[in-house]
């Protein structure tokens, strides 16, 4: 997958081809094609209409896909934008995430689908176009093609209505196939010329500069005088013309900022603007612009809108803002929502513009030129090197970034100049304001950047060889008696799982929401159960019995720590990341928010208790967002211990939390037994006497199934073990259950000691003997080592040093048969012992 | 004649003994999975099953090997690893993971290490790894992705397993073991630790999800299975290049271990430790011995050997000290035996010293006390004494409280071997209360 970097910000501009086309609406120029030029690399790349086209995106690797249907001048409002009606494709990662099964299959690489969907905005700034692509419409009975070379080619074959996937209807597909010649590229023009010579570039330039003009005085009024003033005034004087707007504040803002941002990295440039101390420059800025406005009297709405969403950090607050609008009329937020991009915009490209006119006016930069590029070259160079780690990029944009080098230093400052207030660690983040609008309806709001690319699939590579299939009764027996071989119903849980079915089915119905807690020891069925209730309730939901629901699944002990189950929740809800606390707001709204048209989400919390945080705000969310009005969650808890929520929750959790739980008890013998009954099902493997042995055996232990399965598994290995020699496979008798049990729970401190050397059983006689003798249950080494060489001489043993005495300790210390202290402390270690005297005394006694 | 043909012998023997040496240093220093095993058969059948059912059949294991220190629990995985991997169809459908407590201290980077284990950074192409909770949900989701039938199957082989359970929560073995008993990925996760009482440090999630199969090593041979293994620990190959001296040093081997004073040498050190390492450690240092002019290993060797592996660390220290601060070790012994093993301090040291030289009227060992103090500070740089409390900056070190980590038979063996040291203090030393 090619990834299409838009955030080197390789400035991309716009012209028209040929005459416009009057259109009925008053303010619309329609265009048959457009020239896009690469600023650096200095192609001309011409789209026309009919073709296909990559829309920059949230995710710079999978840009959207359009076909331009229009193009067209949008003179409504002043400046005018350059704007494009396209139809819309989308891609298998951008369908939501529980409607992608609907494919059947699995999609290919390149393959996106037609969006039948009429609610969509389809307007789009030709700003935000990245480039044209090929697109092949296949019928349906053509398989997708695929060989690697053709990575840049994407295929359609299915179009994709937010309901079900359906084969293109022949009309469409002959006017898809209907290829319109493909981009045309120029020779690439010498890059020096473009700066004067280009006649695009200074028509833009003067298009920018008539658009964007101010009057000085008031500029003048609305700053203190300062070295910045000196300059912007300076600036302003370069044969601006000054129209009254108040475009300019933002206009010499971005000036300001750059020359700040380049006398203070370079001095040589220091002549024209000495350094000045700069404090939250955005800030003060965008409000200095406000006043300016204010001044001046133009109180445009969309003005103080675009000053808004300079200094807005939160994407939140813009999408609220515009959805505030949305609902206000639809032909005015096309106006309004349109300026959201272009005042991010205009400033940056103003600021190019305006340091271009610099670069010729200003002697002193040639030295600052020279000086820069040196420092490109080692950038260019780094650049290259991570260029490389990628190793599909396409040759074209290999060529773009080459000849970027010369402003990609520039490029880190202007995004400075474009989003002062904006944190620097995200510089994509305009880049959701970009687009006009979200596409589908079904698209979350908002979208953070993210870091790693969840649609990077990891998975362990698979076997060459088959699986080797079991071929006698007791390897059958083992592969069923595996813990994680599922069964086709849960014996013996009849009533939980009616209890927990009936919870969730009355949630559904309801269309409400509520809280169950589920506790119960390791080992009896607790998350088995819930499973087994949400794959009954999806059966149900497919035939229409229960409204269709969401399921989603977070552990305690899958996450690193507590608040990450908000990103987990969020992600698998929606697959966006976020970081935990704003996946915490993105969740807060989605189920809190009334009326919300969204299905029911079931939340299934495993292993709770290790959610448990100091102010427990992530408990205490989770059972909270049931509780309000119009939420429609159903949070399933499950943990180990039945009183959680009086021990370890506070009142105000444990309220929420409700009063519907229920307990998981230990499985008895029978209900054991006939678990194992129904996994081996008709499979003759085990003698009765041996499944009623170990049922009983494991429902005194602990009654958790877990057990009593491995016990048989390994009784069916040493089965066949003890008949290799023999004739046939005989049953699995008690004894060889007797056997596994033995091993899977007799204590080896006995055996430990049993095969201790010599002086190591000494030892611990003699630790017993200095217990005798104080009567403590501790003793320092050197009594011991005493009372060892005493023994030691009895039993006519030789002398033991204190070195191997001291390694014999240490020994003992580390199987865990003696507790010792560290062993800086010498001959005044503590010992005790991990075993009871009586163990020890009766293994060394055998002998 | 004669001379000419101890010259040859010589020359061959320059030739071979480097190959020897080389050999056998790395049969003693690596736990080399060639080796044969002593006395752990039956295990190691258990242990090659279950790695055999995991690699061919995808069911996924979980067990743990559990074994003092020196019994052969990396070289028992090593040798089922490596059995495993000759067969042919497994070699390739088998990944391993192998991590040890000590090195992957923290789950962070313990999932690091096993992402890179697994080749499965590529698959985020350079996009560097972001937080520790992207990593596990990435490992988890790449983990849970497989079924039994289609993916590899992974092998775990967690060394130090007790270390891992130290970790906070013990997610890693959560997970790992989670795994193991779901249908995803086939695993098998074996865990090598030493600790008897494992199973106890598991918490209860993490204990129900382990199956609870233990392989105990436990050193179970017996003398004469002893005196086989070194035989054949110091036995040639048999393809070694010079089939003559290969022989002559085999028979050497076999003459040695019929010999009495190697078996009592033996005898001793199996008494001592029955582990395979001590053996190896023994055989290492009589191995040095071996030159050109001392072609075979003999049991003078052995004995050598044996009496550097048991010797007192502390008594070849005092060995070393000047007669005043064996003078102040014999106080403090002194003052031990009046107070009953109570801490003393310097002074006490020192006034019990000036008794002594006092009764002494020619004494020569007449020094001045800052001299004293100074052969006081030594023995505690030496750790013969131990400071009771923390030295702080302004306490008096002369007051300071400290304890003698000496024992007394310790100081009296040591005075023994002590040459030159004065008969009035030997005598001092002996009559521990009888001069008052």
């Amino acid at each position: 997958m090619p990834s299409y970097l838009t955030r080197q910000k390789t400035r991309k501009t716009f012209s028209w081809i040929g005459r416009p086309l009057p259109d009925r609406k008053q303010y619309y120029q329609i265009y048959k094609e457009i020239c896009m030029k690469v600023s650096d690399c200095s192609t001309e790349i011409h789209i026309k209409v009919g073709q296909f086209v990559l829309i920059k995106g949230d995710d710079n690797a999978k840009p959207y896909v359009a076909k331009l249907i229009e193009l067209f001048e949008d003179g409504s409002k002043f400046p005018s934008m350059k704007c494009a009606r396209v139809q819309w494709f989308v891609r298998f990662s951008e369908i939501p995430i529980s409607k992608r099964h609907l494919l059947g299959r699995k999609p290919a690489a390149q393959e996106i689908f037609w969006y039948d969907y009429s609610d969509c905005d389809n307007n789009i700034y030709v700003e935000t176009i990245i480039g044209p692509v090929q697109v092949v419409a296949l019928a349906p009975d053509e398989v997708i093609p695929m060989d690697q070379k053709s990575e840049e080619t994407l295929f359609v074959k299915l179009s994709w209505n937010t309901k079900k996937f359906e084969p293109l209807s022949p009309e469409l597909l002959a006017a898809l196939n209907k290829l319109e010649d493909s981009p045309k590229c120029q020779k690439p023009l010498e890059a020096k010329i473009k700066n004067v010579k280009n006649p695009w570039n200074t028509t833009e330039l003067k298009r920018i500069e008539s658009s964007h003009s101010t009057s000085k005085t008031c500029q003048t009024s609305a700053h203190p005088v300062s070295p910045n003033a000196r300059k912007r005034l300076e600036l302003s004087d370069l044969g601006i013309p000054r129209k009254p707007n108040m475009r300019l504040s933002k206009k010499t803002l971005s000036d300001s900022l750059d020359s700040q941002k380049k006398s203070k990295r370079k001095t040589a440039f220091s002549e024209t603007a000495s350094p000045p101390k700069r404090s939250q420059p955005g800030e003060i800025k965008t409000s200095s612009a406000l006043k300016s406005l204010e001044k001046n009297g133009q109180t445009h709405s969309f003005c103080a809108k675009g000053s808004m969403t300079l200094r807005t950090q939160d994407p939140s607050f813009m999408t609220t803002k515009i959805n505030v609008e949305r609902a206000l009329s639809p032909i005015k937020r096309r106006l309004r929502s349109s300026v959201v991009p272009n005042v991010i915009l205009t400033p940056k490209r103003i600021g190019r513009e305006a340091r271009k006119q610099e670069a010729h006016k200003e002697p002193t930069n040639s030295s600052h030129r020279v000086h820069r590029r040196s420092s490109l070259l080692t950038l260019n160079r780094i650049r290259q090197q991570l260029w490389l780690l990628d190793d599909d990029k396409s040759d074209e944009e290999e060529e773009e970034f080459i000849s970027s080098a010369e402003v990609s230093d520039s490029t880190s400052e202007e995004e400075d100049d474009c989003i002062p207030s904006l944190p620097k660690r995200n510089p994509q983040r305009q880049s959701t304001n970009w687009r006009m609008a979200s596409k589908p309806s079904l698209q979350t709001p908002s979208k953070t950047p993210k870091k790693t690319p969840h649609h990077a699939t990891p998975q362990i590579r698979d076997r060459n060889l088959a699986v080797q299939e079991p071929t006698s009764v007791l390897e059958e027996a083992r592969v069923r008696l595996h813990v994680s071989a599922v069964p086709d119903s849960l014996p013996c849980r009849e009533q939980e799982f009616q209890d927990i079915y009936s919870f969730v089915e009355s949630k559904l119905l309801d269309g409400t929401g509520g809280c169950m807690y589920i506790s119960g020891v390791p080992g009896t069925g607790k998350t088995a159960t819930v499973n087994e209730v949400i794959r009954c309730l999806q059966q149900a939901a497919q035939t229409n019995d229960v409204p269709p629901f969401e399921y989603v699944e977070v552990n305690g002990m899958k996450l690193t720590e507590p608040h990450q189950v908000y990103v987990q929740i969020l992600q698998k809800l929606t697959g966006q990341k976020a970081t935990a606390n704003h996946a915490a707001e993105l969740l807060a709204k989605r189920f809190c928010s009334r009326g919300s048209p969204q299905e029911t989400t079931v939340l299934l919390v495993d292993e709770l208790d290790l959610l448990w945080t100091h102010k427990q705000d992530v408990m205490y969310n989770l059972f909270d967002w049931p509780t309000h009005k119009g939420a429609r969650l159903v949070v399933l808890a499950i943990a180990n211990t039945m009183d959680l929520p009086e021990r370890i929750m506070m009142n105000r959790v444990s309220s929420r939390l409700g009063l519907t739980r229920m307990s998981f008890q230990p499985y008895s013998h029978n209900q054991l037994k006939e678990i194992l009954v129904s996994r081996l099902k008709h499979l003759r493997a085990f003698e009765d006497d041996a499944i009623q042995l170990v049922a009983r055996k494991v429902a005194a232990l602990s009654g958790d199934a877990r057990r009593c399965l491995d016990i048989c598994r390994r009784a069916t290995e040493i089965c066949e073990f003890s008949h290799t020699q023999g004739d046939s496979l005989g049953l699995v008798t008690v004894a060889h259950l007797m056997e596994a049990i033995d091993e899977m729970f007799s204590s080896s401190y006995i055996t430990a000691i049993k095969n201790c050397s010599l002086l190591e059983q000494g030892f611990l006689r003699a630790i017993i003997a200095e217990f005798r003798r104080s009567g403590l249950e501790e003793a320092t080494f050197q009594q011991i080592y005493s009372q060892h060489v005493a023994l030691c001489r009895m039993e006519g043993l030789p002398y033991p040093t204190m070195s191997e005495t001291m390694a014999v300790c240490s020994n003992l210390g580390s199987c865990r048969l003696l507790l010792v202290e560290p062993s800086r402390n010498d001959l005044l270690l503590r010992v005790r012992l991990n075993v009871s005297q009586d163990d020890v005394l009766y293994a060394l006694k055998e002998e | 004649m004669n001379s000419r043909k101890t010259k040859g012998n010589s020359a061959i023997h320059a030739e071979c003994l480097p190959q020897v040496q080389r050999i056998l240093r790395e049969r003693f220093c690596h736990q080399s999975p060639h080796s044969n095993l002593f006395g752990v058969e039956v295990q190691y059948k258990h242990l090659i099953e279950l790695l055999k059912r995991t690699a061919i059949n995808g069911e996924s294991n979980s067990v743990l090997i559990v074994g003092p220190r020196g019994s052969g629990k990396t070289m028992l995985i090593n040798r089922a690893l490596k059995e495993l991997m000759e067969i042919r169809e497994v070699s390739e459908n088998v990944l391993q993971v192998h991590l040890n407590g000590l090195m992957q201290i923290n789950d962070k980077i313990a999932l690091k290490e096993i992402t890179r284990q697994l080749n499965l950074e590529n698959v985020v192409g350079d996009k560097v790894f972001g937080s520790f909770a992207e990593n596990l949900s990435f490992l988890l989701e790449a983990l849970k992705k497989g079924d039994r039938a289609s993916s590899c199957p992974v092998i775990f082989i967690l060394d130090e397993f007790d270390l891992f359970a130290h970790q906070k929560n013990q997610t890693l073995l959560y997970n790992l073991f989670d795994i193991s008993q779901s249908a995803q990925t086939p695993v098998a996760v074996i865990g090598l630790t030493c600790r008897l009482d494992i199973l106890e440090l598991l918490e209860k999630r993490v204990k129900s999800r382990f199956s609870h199969r233990q392989i105990h090593l436990m050193n179970s041979f017996d003398f004469p299975q002893y005196m086989k293994i070194f035989k054949e620990q110091l036995s040639l190959p048999e393809e070694f290049p010079n089939k003559v001296f290969a022989e002559r040093w085999n028979e050497n081997a076999q003459s040695l271990s019929e010999d009495s004073t190697v078996r009592e040498v033996l005898q001793k050190l199996f008494n001592v430790n029955k582990s395979l390492r001590s053996l190896h450690t023994l055989l290492m240092l009589a191995l040095t011995r071996v030159t050109v002019s001392h072609p075979f290993m003999t049991s003078a060797d052995l004995m050598e050997a044996q009496h550097l592996c048991s010797l007192d660390s502390k008594a070849s220290i005092i060995h070393g000290l000047s007669v005043l601060e064996i003078c102040l070790i014999i106080a403090m012994k002194h003052l031990n035996d009046i107070y009953e093993e109570e801490p003393f301090n310097f002074q006490m040291v020192y006034n019990e010293f000036q008794k002594f030289i006092q009764r002494k009227a020619h004494s020569v060992y007449n020094f001045e006390k800052p001299v004293v103090m100074k052969a006081f500070e030594h023995l505690q740089q030496l750790e013969l004494i131990k400071p009771m409390e923390r030295t702080s900056v302004n306490s008096q070190r002369e007051y300071q409280l400290v304890k003698l980590l000496l024992d007394n038979t310790q100081i009296m063996n040591a005075l023994q071997k002590y040459s030159n040291c004065p008969t009035d203090v030997r005598q001092w030393a002996t009559s521990s209360l009888s001069w008052l």
